[in-house]
């Protein structure tokens, strides 16, 4: 796992970007939700892997010598409050098993998990289940909805069991159904409602018990493309409305790249890199990420910080000036119509110049890759 | 192959050994193991008050059953002393039954209960119709205080499931006609022995189907609650029962029917209800009346099955329900207010107490069908005779003679080298401990008789199985046809079958078969045509376009795919055919069903009858053994 530092530092910068990256890198000092070296093996004799040799077998072997699965192989992160953080990895990479573990739904083989200074992994069953309730809500990719419930009654559902009054919870129930843009069908049951709408009623519910964060396991894979999207767009939304704290799986890296502050890439229960989209795709830590990003179109994803130079004798320097986190393909047009390269400023600093030919490098790049 | 050459050695060694070594039992004999018996039961009897067990636990369960079913009974269906006629007249247990069957199953199910409890008073059955049902619905209502409960403990403990699950299969695949005289041991003859088997035989339906319906709710949906923070008892009372509700009525309806069956022929050990006369007509030969009895068991069937499966239903569409809920609570109240009014007449007047001022219509019916019988017999009897005694000379006696007339050592063996064949080793280590039991209880002989009607009836079984089940399976047509046919079949009480083989056929072993063939014949149709139907479309057509014939596309592709479901059907096949075939006993099928049947009848017999009871388990346990084992060995194929 590496984490390449992009070149320059990171003082406020003058876009709306580079202030949330530098928010966020601060707040993560006192992060909301840390992680440290979790381990999840499947099988008996789990706990005699950890630790010896055999851990780093290949899956396989190890299944073959021992007949256990090293589902999460131990993961480090801190998300800041507010952050979107995206798991992603191919399918058995270990995704589920990581976010299950946060809480406890499956129990961890080894390893730290700390909710708002709380110690999850010693926490009692009582403790698990107030954290449950108030502190931490999940979204499923089979939506997992109570058929036998109206669809105010399945969002009500986690006020109910923390034992809400029966007013209260209404009341609360129909604000987050009509957060979620589903007023109108309150009383529905889950099986009149097609499969985003069913997703839709899934966030509502997270979100009825005004959770500190929020965990997503594939919500979105089970939906069609269109719909898919907009989805997207909506978590979007409410992140901006409600700014939760949120942990993203997913296997769609348009999906990790659209939602994600950070991106977490894992294979085969390891890490194998840590970063911002752009880190990701501008310097991916192994073939692995490498072949994984490669059919994104980069210039919507790299900012000027990836494709800037130092400014050659006698250079130009009256172009127009850019925060170093805008994005190449928003960047473009003022360059491509200007004669004269642009300048990267952070604060009243000059960290470099991008012109035409800069530009374009990355463009035509992605059309031949 | 193997199974040729075990026939070749079974053939050659009958033919050099033909009657020896048969160990056969006279009539009124009894070996001395079958006479201890005897002294076991003669023993209990007098241990009754002093033993702490029989008298505290036994005795305290029995009192209880009968305390209860008889003030139901004076409640409902007998005089209740010093009155003539019970507390509740028909008129008013009409109204009572229309009402609770209103509130849970609703309109068409009310209607069909009405119709079908008139009948029972017309048909001049009454009291032993309410009788029957007083004694199935005391241990329906034990079985789902028990069984429910059971079957979620089953669902959340593993240690649970593996201690219930082999005792829920003795209790299913044990023939109910052998575990009636070991409770008579215990709770002597009358209501609370009857309620006690019904229970027994009645149990493992609703356990294993709550059992099963909990265990498959969504596991998706358990998980998001559970990260919700529900506790398992909020996860139990809010998602699990209320997502299995549907499956769990089922198994209550499952519950209900096999309550029925066995209260039926509970009536052999004094149990109250309808049983009794068909019994006593099946007896004394008298057609008429076993017919009419016969005919009000099947209409109670059929009652009970609609109306639980309309409740089920309803627990559906209820909550549903966009109507106004008022509207249904005042018109609950008012049926209340009716039922009450109709009480209330039904214990002021006479004609609304007393049944038999109904317009009588059993006795003609009676009469009707026993004249019939007799045209049809004295008419056609040239080929119901012909029929009998061709398939008892061609099939039955040869077949006969080699398992009853070989010695028993070459038919042990040759069970055992069977098991084997077929099963493996553990099959065969049972095979091995069965043999030794009948051994053991001194009836070997008529345990090879029984064991001969029991196969001869289930390769008829089976024939009609691949026949009726791949056309069913092939054209949806023939199974939209007869499946509504297989379903009511199957929720017939099997002692109802006794009445029409007998009618056709008059007291004999082939009778017992016929109605064994009928009575497991729906089974085992349904299982080979639900596995012609699960062979891949994709296969068939496969086949069909490399140009197979449609007896090729059968023979070659869907017989063998559905290989699992034939052997399937063959247990199944094989576990009605034993419990009816013994069932027979009580029209000619004698061996060992006639010895139970006697040991009911006749005190000196009882020790016998008992270990009759034990060889059929043995016979069962065996035969389940060996095909399940083969089942499991087609399906690793
Ligand atoms: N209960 C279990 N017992 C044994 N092995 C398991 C269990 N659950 C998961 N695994 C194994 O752990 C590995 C990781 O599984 P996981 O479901 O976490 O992957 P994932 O990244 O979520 O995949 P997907 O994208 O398909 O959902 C897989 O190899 C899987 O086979
Ligand atoms: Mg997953």
């Amino acid at each position: 796992m590496s984490t390449q530092a992009p070149p320059a530092a990171t003082v406020p910068g003058q876009d709306e970007v580079s202030a949330r990256i530098a928010r966020l890198d601060e707040a993560r000092r006192n992060p909301l939700l840390h992680v440290e070296g979790l381990w999840k093996v499947f099988g008996t004799k789990s706990d005699r892997i950890i630790g010896t040799p055999d851990a780093d077998l290949p899956r396989r072997e190890l299944m073959a010598k021992t007949g256990c699965v090293v589902a999460v192989k131990d993961v480090s992160f801190d998300v800041a409050p507010g952050e979107v953080f995206v798991v992603m990895g191919l399918s058995g990479s270990g995704k589920s098993t990581l976010v299950r573990c946060l809480t406890r739904l499956i129990e961890p083989s080894a390893g730290q998990v700390t909710v708002a200074g709380q110690d999850i992994t010693s926490a009692t069953d009582a403790q698990l289940r107030e954290l449950r309730r108030k502190h931490v809500a999940m979204v499923f990719q089979h939506f997992g909805l109570l058929p036998h419930r109206r669809v105010i009654d399945n969002v009500a559902y986690g006020l109910e069991i923390r034992g809400d009054g029966k007013a209260e919870r209404r009341e609360r129930a129909q604000e987050m159904v009509d957060l979620v843009g589903l007023s109108g069908n309150e009383d529905s049951y889950p099986d009149q409602l097609s499969g985003g709408m069913q997703q839709r009623v899934g966030l509502a519910r997270a979100l009825a018990v005004d959770p500190s964060v929020l965990l997503f396991d594939e919500p979105f894979s089970a939906l069609d493309p269109l719909i898919r999207r907009d989805m997207q767009n909506e978590v979007i939304r409410l992140h901006h409305e409600v700014g939760k704290t949120m942990v993203f799986i997913t296997h769609d890296l348009q999906e990790a790249l659209k939602l994600g502050d950070r991106i977490l890439i894992m294979r085969d229960g390891a890490m194998v890199q840590v970063g911002r989209p752009d880190e990701v795709v501008g310097a991916p830590a192994d073939d692995y990420v490498r072949d994984f990003v490669s059919e994104v179109p980069r210039s919507h994803v790299l900012t000027l910080r990836w494709v800037m130079r130092d400014p050659r004798p006698g250079e130009s320097l009256e172009g127009p000036v850019m925060g170093p986190d805008t994005v190449v393909k928003n960047a473009a047009h003022k360059v491509l119509a200007s004669v004269h390269p642009a300048r990267v400023v952070s604060g009243d600093r000059l960290l470099g110049v991008v012109d035409r030919e800069d530009i374009l490098r990355v463009i035509v790049a992605e059309e031949s890759p | 192959m193997l199974l040729g050459a075990i026939l070749g050695i079974w053939l050659l060694g009958w033919l050099l050994f033909e009657g020896v070594a048969t160990l056969p039992l006279g009539r009124a004999t009894l070996t001395g193991f079958q006479t201890r018996l005897n002294e076991l039961r003669d023993s209990f009897d007098a241990a009754r008050d002093s033993n702490v067990f029989l008298d505290v636990v036994v005795g305290g369960i029995r009192d209880a059953l009968d305390a209860f079913v008889v003030g139901a009974q004076d409640l409902l269906s007998q005089a209740a002393f010093p009155r003539p006629v019970p507390q509740v007249g028909w008129l008013g247990v009409v109204a009572l039954f229309a009402w609770v069957t209103y509130a849970l199953a609703g309109v068409r199910s009310t209607i069909l209960v009405v119709l079908s409890l008139l009948s029972f008073g017309v048909l001049g059955y009454w009291s032993e119709s309410i009788d029957l049902l007083i004694v199935t619905f005391t241990a329906v209502l034990i079985a789902v205080l028990v069984g429910i409960p059971l079957g979620i403990a089953m669902s959340r403990s593993r240690t649970v499931t593996a201690v219930a699950t082999p005792v829920l299969d003795v209790m299913q695949t044990m023939p109910s006609f052998a575990y009636l005289l070991p409770l008579v041991l215990l709770f002597s003859i009358g209501p609370s022995a009857a309620v006690v088997a019904t229970l027994i035989y009645a149990l493992p339906p609703v356990v294993r189907i709550t059992a099963h319906g909990l265990r498959t709710v969504a596991a998706s949906t358990i998980e998001a609650t559970t990260s919700m923070g529900s506790t398992r008892t909020q996860l139990l009372r809010k998602v699990q029962l209320p997502m299995a509700k549907r499956t769990i009525i089922v198994g209550v309806n499952q519950t209900i029917m096999a309550a029925l069956s066995m209260a039926t022929i509970a009536a052999l050990i004094d149990g109250p209800g309808l049983g009794e006369p068909v019994i006593q007509a099946l007896q004394t030969l008298d057609i008429g009346t076993a017919f009419v009895s016969g005919l009000c068991i099947v209409i109670m069937a059929i009652m009970l099955d609609r109306a639980t499966t309309a409740a089920s239903q309803r627990a559906e569409s209820e909550r549903r329900a966009t109507r106004d809920p008022r509207r249904r609570r005042i018109a609950l109240g008012a049926g209340a207010v009716l039922a009450a009014v109709a009480v209330y007449l039904s214990r002021s007047y006479l004609w609304a107490a007393d049944p038999s001022r109904l317009p009588d219509l059993g006795r003609p019916l009676a009469d009707v069908a026993g004249t019939a019988t007799d045209w049809f017999t004295d008419t056609f009897s040239a080929v119901t005779g012909a029929i009998k005694d061709g398939f008892t000379y061609a099939l039955l006696n040869p077949f006969q003679s080699l398992l009853a007339d070989s010695p028993w050592w070459l038919v042990a063996a040759v069970l055992l080298a069977v098991a084997f064949v077929l099963g493996g080793w553990r099959p065969t280590v049972t095979t091995a401990v069965c043999l030794a039991v009948i051994f053991g209880v001194g009836l070997w002989q008529d345990t090879m008789v029984t064991l001969t009607m029991t196969l001869v009836a289930t390769v008829m079984v089976m024939l009609l199985a691949v026949v009726f089940g791949v056309w069913m399976g092939r054209s949806k047509r023939a199974d939209t046809a007869f499946r509504p046919l297989l379903d009511a079949g199957q929720t017939i009480p099997p002692f109802v079958y006794l009445v029409p083989a007998l009618a056709l056929f008059g007291t004999s072993r082939f009778t017992a078969i016929v109605a064994a063939i009928v009575y497991a014949a729906p089974v085992a149709i349904k299982l080979v045509a639900d596995g012609i139907r699960g062979v891949s479309p994709t296969t068939v057509e496969a086949a069909t376009s490399a140009g197979s014939s449609t007896i090729q596309v059968i023979s070659k592709v869907q017989l063998p795919m559905a290989r699992n479901a034939l052997v399937l059907a063959a247990n199944q096949g094989l576990l009605y055919v034993l419990s009816m075939v013994v069932i027979g006993g009580l029209v000619g099928g004698g061996a060992l069903g006639y010895t139970v049947v006697s040991g009911f009848s006749q005190a000196q017999l009882f020790g016998k009858g008992l270990a009759a009871g034990i060889a059929i388990v043995a016979l069962g346990i065996m035969l389940d053994r060996i095909t399940q084992h083969a089942a499991a060995r087609s399906g690793r194929r």
